[in-house]
């Protein structure tokens, strides 16, 4: 018994100490590593995941890469840590990541009580159903009395609650650790429904035994701004994730592009200077160089870009802008100005 | 006559080389080390939750749920329902998996250890191949086996698989009609009651004949007689009289699946299968060494005194046997206990998923979390073993 105190005592202090001493600075600590390790998806498609060879691929794997970009001027200095949902936070807060970008949504609770601060959001999405097509359901409302499946310790869960709720339907809800058993055990007929982020569904769909058998729902349930969280408490670094989000949106809308960043480089446009870095020292005052965003465009895109190549007409997943266009277009995604 | 030796004054030895002393101040050492490793841990974690903003202490037991669980054996509501009330729900799904495991585990791992001590060869090899295949293969496997490729083809609820008497099997698990009470269903648990003492009673006054005249009475028949046989006729006679004390709520079919009845889940069997077969492998084991301890004579005597096989076993060998069973059973069952956290695999809601998983990601206090429920695991293990070393204690040899 003696023992076992001691060496759960031990244990106790080692891991608490080493959180205290990775809880600031945490761009210092990525230098001095070398490489940025970045929270990512267990496998969502469009959004993190890794092929056959292990290079991961998506529109929040993008992020990590800007990230990487920015401050090494190379996007592959970036070491994935796949996450289920319910660990995803305590592995941010632990300082086993450096930031988590793995389509998680901003909520108050996340960001007040769990020592998280959500920086920027880089997908607006919100929560869906997905049924067979034999089962006739045309429309959310006449789920009631439906197995769901659903992945635990998500907002999805809760908004779930919420909606059936709220509708006054009954339901029967079956909750997983992880995405993979969660859509596994709706294909093989365990749950009538499958619910998950509307840009999930797509992705999931795609897994499925025979896709085309499957329908989404019209009916959008919740708001899910899906965005990268760091630490509280490190304002640098919490800067420098939200910069590089701005910076793709920004080159989005003045159209520069990994192809022609090189002849912007040049341009008058005092907008685009200050963006390549040509004018202006905001690069350091981030703690980076001034080059910072020439290097995400160069290496990784605008935002346009990385959002056609992952989930949009370019990818499987045919995702339209929608609410993710640029606000010009009608959109919800706009860049905070850099001056 | 006097020694020329004088008494030698005892050597003033330093106190430092006083053994004594030196083992005070080892142990008052090491008390003090680990009470100070304790302080600065905690002081340390207080500390980084403040700084980090994460949220401390006990209160979000009491803040609302807000998501539901399939399994419930309390009443919880998305709506109304704390965190605690969510924590005691993966509780008694834990406590109930482990229960009805722990009893199933023991009844077939008692039939597989003796079956494989069987003179039958074929009945002893076919329990060595259950013995080895099932000990030497994970549990988690083993549950996803049951899991996915056991229960997971099981037909659609339109295609139910009707089994009589309003018992239905699809992918969403069995159904069973649930029985609904009547104000007069006391009469019908009181003959049970009845039932049950007068089999006390009977069984006592059996064994004190048998032991003063050595007439053997059917002990067996008349507990089956007296415990099913008073309900039910209590029940025939009330429903004779026009009342109706018991009736069954039968599963329906519905828009998605069968209604009503009782339902229970495919993660809540494929676990239950798969805790029972594997724990009931090292059971057997243990069951195995524990009859291979009682010597052969002892047989050999019961057999010469005319007792057959059976009861060569049961009066025997088997008491002989059970002191050397009882500690090891003791730590099949902690391990059967501890090994149901792995239904987190297969979405069953104990303790672990529900509480270590969610709970702890909507609230995003591991440490608080973390420690219930190890200290929640390290009760019931403890609890568990000191029931079964009381019950060691009755079955250990009586030295005289």
């Amino acid at each position: 018994m003696k023992k076992a105190l001691v060496s759960i005592a031990f244990g106790l202090t080692a891991s608490l100490f080493a959180t205290g001493a990775s809880a600031q600075a945490t761009l210092n600590s990525v230098k001095q590593k070398g490489f940025l390790t970045c929270g990512s998806n267990t496998g969502l498609a469009g959004f993190g995941v890794p092929d056959a060879q292990g290079n991961w691929t998506g529109l929040d794997v993008d992020l990590c890469r800007a990230i990487a970009a920015a401050i090494f001027d190379d996007p592959t200095k970036v070491r994935y840590i796949p996450l289920a949902a319910k660990d995803r936070f305590t592995a941010l807060q632990s300082g086993e990541v450096d930031v988590l970008s793995r389509n998680s949504t901003h909520t108050m609770s996340r960001d007040t009580q769990l020592g998280l601060d959500f920086p920027t959001i880089n997908y607006y999405d919100g929560q869906g159903f997905m049924v067979r097509k034999s089962l006739g359901v045309s429309s959310a409302k006449e789920l009631d009395g439906a197995s769901i499946c659903t992945q635990q310790g998500t907002t999805t869960e809760l908004n779930l609650a919420d909606y059936f709720r709220a509708n006054n339907m009954k339901y029967e809800v079956v909750a997983f650790a992880t995405s993979d058993e969660t859509f596994k055990a709706y294909d093989s007929g365990r749950c009538d429904a499958f619910t998950t982020d509307a840009s999930g569904l797509y992705a999931e769909r795609l897994r499925a035994s025979a896709p085309d058998d499957h329908v989404v729902l019209p009916e959008i349930i919740s708001k899910e701004p899906l965005g990268p969280a760091v630490r509280h408490g490190d304002d640098q670094w919490a800067d420098i994730v939200r910069w590089t989000h701005n910076a793709m949106l920004n080159a989005e809308e003045l159209g520069v592009t990994k192809a022609n960043v090189d002849q912007m480089k040049t341009s008058e446009n005092p907008e685009i200077k200050r963006l390549l870095g040509s004018e202006g020292k905001f690069g350091e005052a981030i703690g980076l160089t001034n080059d910072w965003a020439y290097r995400i465009i160069k290496n990784v895109g605008n935002y346009g870009e990385i959002f056609e190549a992952n989930v949009g007409e370019g990818s499987r997943l045919k995702i339209k802008r929608g609410q993710n266009a640029l606000w010009t277009k009608g959109g919800l995604q706009y860049g905070i100005p850099i001056r | 006559m006097q020694t020329a030796v004088s008494q030698a004054p005892s050597p003033k030895r330093s106190f430092l080389y006083d053994p004594n002393v030196r083992g005070i101040f080892y142990q008052v050492l090491l008390v003090a080390i680990v009470s100070y490793l304790f302080y600065a841990a905690a002081t340390n974690a207080i500390d980084n939750l403040q700084r980090a903003r994460i949220a401390s202490g006990f209160g979000f037991l009491e803040n609302t749920a807000g998501f539901d669980i399939s399994q419930t054996l309390i009443t919880f509501s998305a709506a109304g329902s704390t965190y605690g009330e969510a924590f005691v729900v993966g509780l008694l799904n834990t406590l109930v998996v482990s229960a009805i495991g722990i009893v199933f585990a023991t009844i077939l791992g008692f039939i597989v250890g003796i079956a494989r001590l069987s003179s039958n060869w074929m009945v002893a090899k076919v329990s060595m191949v259950y013995v080895e295949l099932l000990r030497n293969i994970p549990l988690l496997l083993q549950l996803l086996f049951w899991y996915i490729a056991v229960l997971g083809p099981l037909p659609q609820p339109r295609n139910s698989v009707e089994m009589g008497a309003g018992f239905f099997l699809n992918s969403r698990g069995l159904f069973m009609p649930r029985p609904l009470y009547a104000s007069d269903v006391w009469v019908v648990f009181a003959a049970l009651a009845v039932g049950i003492v007068a089999t006390a009673v009977f069984r006592y006054w059996a064994r004190k004949q048998q032991e003063a005249t050595g007439r053997q009475y059917p002990v067996g028949l008349v507990t089956l007689a007296l415990v099913l046989g008073l309900p039910v006729a209590a029940w025939v006679v009330l429903a004779l009289a026009g009342a109706n004390p018991i009736s069954f709520e039968m599963p329906q079919k519905g828009t998605f699946n069968l209604q009503g009845g009782m339902q229970v889940l495919p993660e809540f069997v494929a676990l239950l299968l798969g805790l029972t077969t594997y724990t009931a492998a090292f059971i057997a084991e243990v069951v195995r060494a524990g009859i291979l301890a009682v010597s052969k004579g002892q047989t050999e005597a019961a057999g010469s005194l005319g007792l057959k096989p059976g009861q060569t076993l049961r009066l025997v060998v088997i008491p002989q046997a059970m002191r050397v069973i009882i500690p090891p059973l003791t730590s099949q069952y902690l391990n059967l206990t501890k090994n149901s956290s792995l239904a987190v695999a297969i979405g069953y809601p104990d303790l672990v998923q529900v509480f270590m998983g969610t709970v702890l990601n909507q609230t995003g206090q591991a440490i608080e979390v973390v420690v219930i429920t190890m200290g929640v695991y390290l009760t019931i293990s403890l609890v568990t073993s000191f029931f079964m070393n009381i019950y060691n204690r009755r079955v250990a040899i009586v030295e005289r």
